[in-house]
């Protein structure tokens, strides 16, 4: 599979990329870890013109504790985030789901600003982004702009993200101390998109749910938010009743097409297993 | 397109060549610099017969443009064997403990169990699992070739040992 023929740049700026997408408009597209866009143009699905990737530019890479919370350059990898003490230790959700991502080789390559611009539903970490109630800085030729992951996502491969900006950051603040996570993805092998995932972030206090939010992966046209769900954990001890009200919840606004990885009833209730285990395993963890 | 002037290190020494920037890394290796010890299994980075070690990571070279890699290092099962010529622990535990049959997954197989072993010189047989997962075989069913790689890894950490 050969794909179309491209220009390809190296900007060793972020200035330099954004110039560069201002020159060449829809004919460009930027390239990260590349291990969602090459595929697409070795189908010819993609045939930009002109390839601008990112690597060289200093400014997209690395991982900052702020302190109230974590700013994640765009650039940063699977790995890498995978290998920060410091996200796992306030944030181990980030971890548990990059772990679950593809194979070595592509977590290697696959950034989480690829992962979460990208708009495919089948992506991991937007639902991720979801639950923590991220946030994307977006620079192009205007300046930089603060987009909220829960409003980000519009359609599949439809984002907020507007022609010419590159998302450069992911600002997640830090859930509480204290606080209960999972991410548990239901997939059929290795490398495999999930039949459904489910992320739940939770804070008890005093035997009770003190906050919850609630995220799927792979049943919609985007991640899905599931603010119903996450209400209805919150004011119980996460007992049987409350759990069963979260997870119907949750299923009520899956919408998963029908594919290889089953029937829409089927990947419906795999949605609410993954919820339900999420749950519970996030409620384990809390303190 | 015009072609592009690529420089890098291969297996060690220094390549410069004129390539297309859509040209993938595994072609380039394959056909400009006759390396055939990765090969072309799936075409669409699932089965990891492709892999390369690319700046001391595992990649899928069937899923790198050569503009990528323009500038980087990279070893193929070429470059894994010693200097002298004699077989690196890895091959000799492959063949060793029947780590393979067909040996078509074997090129990517031993360049990924190399890093990991790099960066975990003593995995469990999970972790071996879980880092290999990136690479298919259709013949053995792994049971050898995660015999292998631990071979490797008690034989590598007991060099090291005995050089203390």
């Amino acid at each position: 599979m050969i794909p179309a023929a491209f220009d390809y740049h190296r900007p060793a700026s972020l200035d330099d990329a954004v110039k560069l997408l201002a020159q060449y408009g829809d004919e460009a597209r930027v390239v990260a870890g590349g291990h969602s866009l090459i595929p697409m143009m070795k189908l010819r699905l993609a045939q930009p013109g002109h390839l601008v990737d990112l690597q060289d530019i200093a400014a997209l890479k690395g991982i900052k504790d702020t302190g109230a919370g974590f700013e994640i350059g765009a650039m940063t990898t699977q790995r890498e985030i995978i290998q920060s003490a410091a996200l796992t230790a306030a944030c181990p959700i980030l971890k548990e789901a990059a772990e679950q991502i593809a194979d070595p080789q592509i977590r290697y390559c696959g950034t989480l600003g690829g992962n979460v611009a990208n708009g495919d539903p089948g992506n991991d970490m937007p639902a991720i982004m979801l639950a923590l109630d991220a946030v994307y800085l977006a620079k192009g030729p205007a300046g930089t702009r603060e987009l909220k992951a829960r409003d980000f996502y519009e359609s599949a491969y439809a984002t907020k993200l507007k022609e010419g900006e590159i998302l450069t950051t992911i600002r997640i603040p830090k859930p509480p101390a204290g606080h209960g996570s999972a991410y548990v993805k239901q997939k059929r092998k290795i490398g495999d998109y999930a039949t459904a995932a489910a992320a739940v972030v939770l804070t008890m206090s005093g035997g009770k749910c003190a906050s919850a939010a609630v995220s799927l992966t792979n049943v919609g046209d985007t991640a899905l938010f599931a603010a119903a769900a996450g209400a209805a954990l919150v004011g119980s001890s996460l007992d049987q009743a409350a759990i069963d009200k979260a997870v119907q919840a949750a299923v009520g606004i899956a919408q998963p097409s029908k594919d290889t990885r089953g029937p829409v009833d089927f990947r419906k209730s795999v949605a609410g297993v993954m919820v339900r285990r999420a749950i519970e395993a996030a409620a384990k963890r809390a303190r | 397109m015009a072609k592009m002037h690529v420089k890098m290190t291969v297996n060690g020494g220094e390549v410069e060549a004129l390539a297309e920037p859509r040209t993938l890394l595994i072609h380039f290796l394959r056909e400009q610099l006759s390396l055939t010890g990765p090969h072309v299994g799936c075409d669409t980075s699932h089965c990891g017969a492709c892999t390369v070690d690319l700046d001391g990571k595992s990649v899928k070279s069937c899923t790198v443009f050569v503009a990528q890699a323009n500038g980087a290092s990279v070893t193929t099962i070429e470059g894994i064997a010693n200097a002298d010529g004699t077989l690196h622990v890895l091959q000799e535990m492959f063949r060793e403990h029947h780590g393979l049959q067909c040996g078509f997954c074997t090129p990517g197989m031993i360049t990924r169990a190399y890093r990991l072993l790099q960066e975990n010189p003593n995995p469990t047989e999970t972790e071996i699992r879980y880092g290999i997962s990136g690479n298919l075989c259709r013949c053995t069913g792994y049971q050898n070739i995660v015999k292998a790689i631990r071979a490797a890894a008690d034989q590598l950490s007991g060099k090291k040992e005995a050089a203390e």
